[in-house]
C-alpha cells in the first residue's frame, strides 16, 4: 500500500466527510418532529419514512461499506464462491415482501420498537424477550466493528497511519447520531448512495475499458485461478454448490432479523412502503454484483496485495486519478457511517426497551427511554471502536460469522407467531438455545468455518451451519411444543 | 400468485442448472449473467404479486 499521503484524494475525502457531518447535525431539524425526546422519534425517525427515504435508508444500511471491501476481496481470493452474496441479496426480497409488512403492522399497532418487543407482546415471556434482545445486541456489535474495518482500509490507503483519523471520524458519527437519531443516517444515506452509484458505475464502465473489456477481465481471472488451483475458479467446484446455495439461503433468512435492518423496516410509513421497497431494493443488488467483479478486475490490472481486503483500494489507486480515488474512498467511508449509526441505534433500542424498561425502570417515560437509548448508542460505538483498535481484526470477522448464525436463531420466535398461535414460549426458548449452542459448537470445533460436512450414506454434504442450527432449533421447538400441548390436553 | 415468489429460490438455489462458463454474454460467463438476470426478474415477479395484493 502507499506510504506517502495522497493529497488530492485526502482533500476530496475531507470535503465530502465535512459535508455529511453538517448534514448529520442538521438532520435533527429535518421533517421536524414535535419532540425528539421520544424513542419513536429518536430511534425510529417518527415512523414516517416514505418509499424513497426507506429505499435509501435500507439500501444504505443493508449494503454496508464492509460489503464493498469484503465481497470483492472474497471474489478475488476464491472466485465464483464469493458470489453467493448475489443470490443471497436476490432471494432476500421475496422473504421481505411476505414477512415484513405483517411484522410492521404488529409493531405499529402496539407501538413496538424492537424485535424483542414483538416477541414479548406475542408470548408474554420475559426470558424469551431477553434471549431475543441479547442475541440482537451481541450479533450487531461485531458488525459495527467491521464497518470500522471498511473505513480503516480506505484511510490507510490514502497514506494516513495510526488510529487518530478513525477515532475522529467515529467521534463525529457518535455525536450526530446522539443528537439526531435515525434521521441522521436517513439523510446521510442519500449522499452515501449517490456517491456509491457514481463510483461503482464509473468503475465498472472505465476499468474494463482500460483492461480490454469484460471478456479480458474474466479471462485474466480464470488464468490466475487456474495457476492458483484448489477450490477457486470462475465457476463452482461440484462440492461448493451446496455450501453456496445454503449460505445464500441462510444469509437471506437472517438478513432482516438484525436490529439495524428491522429498524429500517419499523421506521417506514406503511406496510405498503415495505412492499414497494421489496420491489425496488434489488437495484442495489445489481450494484453489488458489479462491485463483486472488482475482484476479477484486479487480476486483469495486475494488482497484487498482501491482504485481500486491500484489493479494492489498490485497484482504485492504480486506475484512477488521485481526486477520484478520494471521491471513491469517501463513498466507502461514508458508506460505513450509515450502517454503523443504524446498528448502534438498533442495539440501543433493544437495550432500552427490553432491558432497561423490563428490569431497571418499568415506569420509564418515552422521554426517559430516548435519553437512555442516546447514551447506549454512544457506549455501543465506543465499544466497537475499542474492539477494532485493541483486538485483531480477525476476531471481528469470526464473531460476525457467528453473529449471522445467532441472529438466524431468532427467526422462529419472531416470525412463527405472525402465522400461528400454536407455539408457546418455553418451546421456542429451548429451540433457540439448541440452535445457538449447537451451531456455535459446530463453528468452533470446525475451525471457524461457516460450513459443516454431514455424512449421509457414505457421501458428505457441506451445508451452512446457520441453516443446520435453524433446522435443529425448529425441530426442538416443534417437538417440545407438541409435548406441552399433549400434556395440557 | 404467491407461488411466483418461489421461482427465484428454485432458479438460484439449484446450482446444477447454471454453474457453467458458456454461453457468454458481453464477455460475462453464463454463471454471472444468469444470476444478474434474476435481479430484474425477481423485481418483476414481486411487482406482479404486489398488483394482486389487496390493500
Amino acid at each position: 500500500m502507499s506510504s506517502t499521503v495522497q493529497w488530492p484524494a485526502l482533500i476530496v475525502f475531507i470535503l465530502l466527510f465535512a459535508l455529511v457531518t453538517v448534514m448529520g447535525f442538521y438532520a435533527a431539524r429535518w421533517h421536524r418532529p414535535t419532540t425528539t425526546a421520544h424513542l419513536d422519534e429518536w430511534g425510529l425517525g417518527g415512523r414516517g419514512f416514505g418509499t424513497w427515504i426507506t429505499w435509501f435508508l435500507v439500501g444504505g444500511d443493508f449494503y454496508t461499506a464492509y460489503t464493498i471491501i469484503a465481497v470483492p476481496a472474497l471474489v478475488y481470493a476464491v472466485g465464483a464462491y464469493g458470489f453467493f452474496a448475489l443470490p443471497y441479496t436476490i432471494i432476500v426480497y421475496p422473504i421481505v415482501f411476505v414477512l415484513m409488512p405483517r411484522l410492521w403492522i404488529v409493531a405499529r399497532d402496539h407501538g413496538y420498537v424492537t424485535a424483542a418487543d414483538v416477541v414479548h407482546g406475542r408470548y408474554q415471556s420475559r426470558p424469551l424477550e431477553l434471549a431475543i434482545a441479547i442475541t440482537g445486541v451481541v450479533a450487531t456489535m461485531p458488525y459495527i466493528a467491521l464497518q470500522l474495518v471498511g473505513m480503516q482500509v480506505v484511510i490507510q490507503a490514502m497514506g494516513l497511519h495510526g488510529e487518530t483519523p478513525l477515532v475522529l471520524a467515529f467521534l463525529v458519527l457518535a455525536l450526530y447520531t446522539y443528537a439526531s437519531g435515525l434521521r441522521a443516517p436517513a439523510l446521510i444515506a442519500f449522499v452515501k448512495d449517490a456517491l456509491i452509484y457514481v463510483v461503482v458505475l464509473t468503475a465498472v464502465a472505465i476499468i474494463p475499458m482500460r483492461l480490454g473489456g469484460y471478456g479480458a477481465v474474466f479471462h485474466a481471472a480464470g488464468v490466475a485461478f487456474a495457476a492458483k488451483g484448489g477450490a477457486t475458479g470462475l465457476t463452482l467446484k461440484p462440492a461448493q454448490m451446496l455450501p453456496y446455495a445454503s449460505l445464500a439461503l441462510g444469509s437471506a433468512l437472517a438478513a432482516f432479523m438484525y436490529p439495524h435492518t428491522l429498524t429500517g423496516i419499523f421506521a417506514s410509513k406503511s406496510a405498503d412502503t415495505i412492499r414497494k421497497n421489496a420491489i425496488l431494493l434489488p437495484a442495489y443488488t445489481i450494484l453489488l454484483g458489479l462491485i463483486a467483479l472488482l475482484g476479477y478486475m484486479a487480476y486483469a490490472a495486475g494488482i497484487h496485495v498482501a491482504s485481500s481486503t486491500q484489493v479494492v483500494p489498490a485497484l482504485f489507486l492504480a486506475i484512477f486519478p488521485s481526486w477520484f480515488t478520494g471521491f471513491a474512498f469517501a463513498a466507502i467511508a461514508i458508506g460505513a457511517l450509515v450502517p454503523a449509526a443504524v446498528m448502534s441505534i438498533g442495539a440501543a433500542n433493544l437495550f432500552t426497551r427490553n432491558f432497561w424498561k423490563a428490569y431497571v425502570n418499568p415506569t420509564v417515560t418515552p422521554a426517559g427511554e430516548a435519553k437512555v437509548a442516546k447514551i447506549v448508542s454512544l457506549v455501543v460505538k465506543v465499544g466497537a471502536l475499542l474492539f477494532i483498535i485493541f483486538l485483531p481484526t480477525q476476531y471481528a470477522i469470526d464473531l460476525q460469522l457467528l453473529g449471522g448464525l445467532w441472529i438466524l436463531q431468532t427467526l422462529p420466535s419472531l416470525v412463527f407467531g405472525l402465522f400461528t398461535n400454536w407455539f408457546r414460549a418455553p418451546a421456542l426458548l429451548l429451540g433457540w438455545l439448541v440452535g445457538i449452542g449447537g451451531g456455535s459448537w459446530l463453528v468452533f470445533t470446525g475451525g471457524l468455518k461457516p460450513v459443516h460436512t454431514i455424512m449421509i450414506g457414505g457421501a458428505g454434504y457441506s451445508v451452512y451451519i446457520g441453516l443446520l442450527a435453524l433446522a435443529a432449533n425448529i425441530i426442538v421447538a416443534v417437538v417440545v411444543n407438541a409435548f406441552f400441548a399433549k400434556k395440557s390436553n | 400468485m404467491w407461488v411466483l415468489l418461489l421461482l427465484p429460490f428454485i432458479g438460484l438455489l439449484w446450482l446444477p442448472c447454471y454453474n457453467f462458463l458458456t454461453p457468454t454474454l458481453f464477455g460475462f460467463p453464463f454463471f454471472y449473467c444468469y444470476q444478474l438476470a434474476w435481479v430484474p426478474i425477481t423485481s418483476l415477479l414481486l411487482w406482479l404479486v404486489y398488483r394482486r395484493t389487496p390493500r
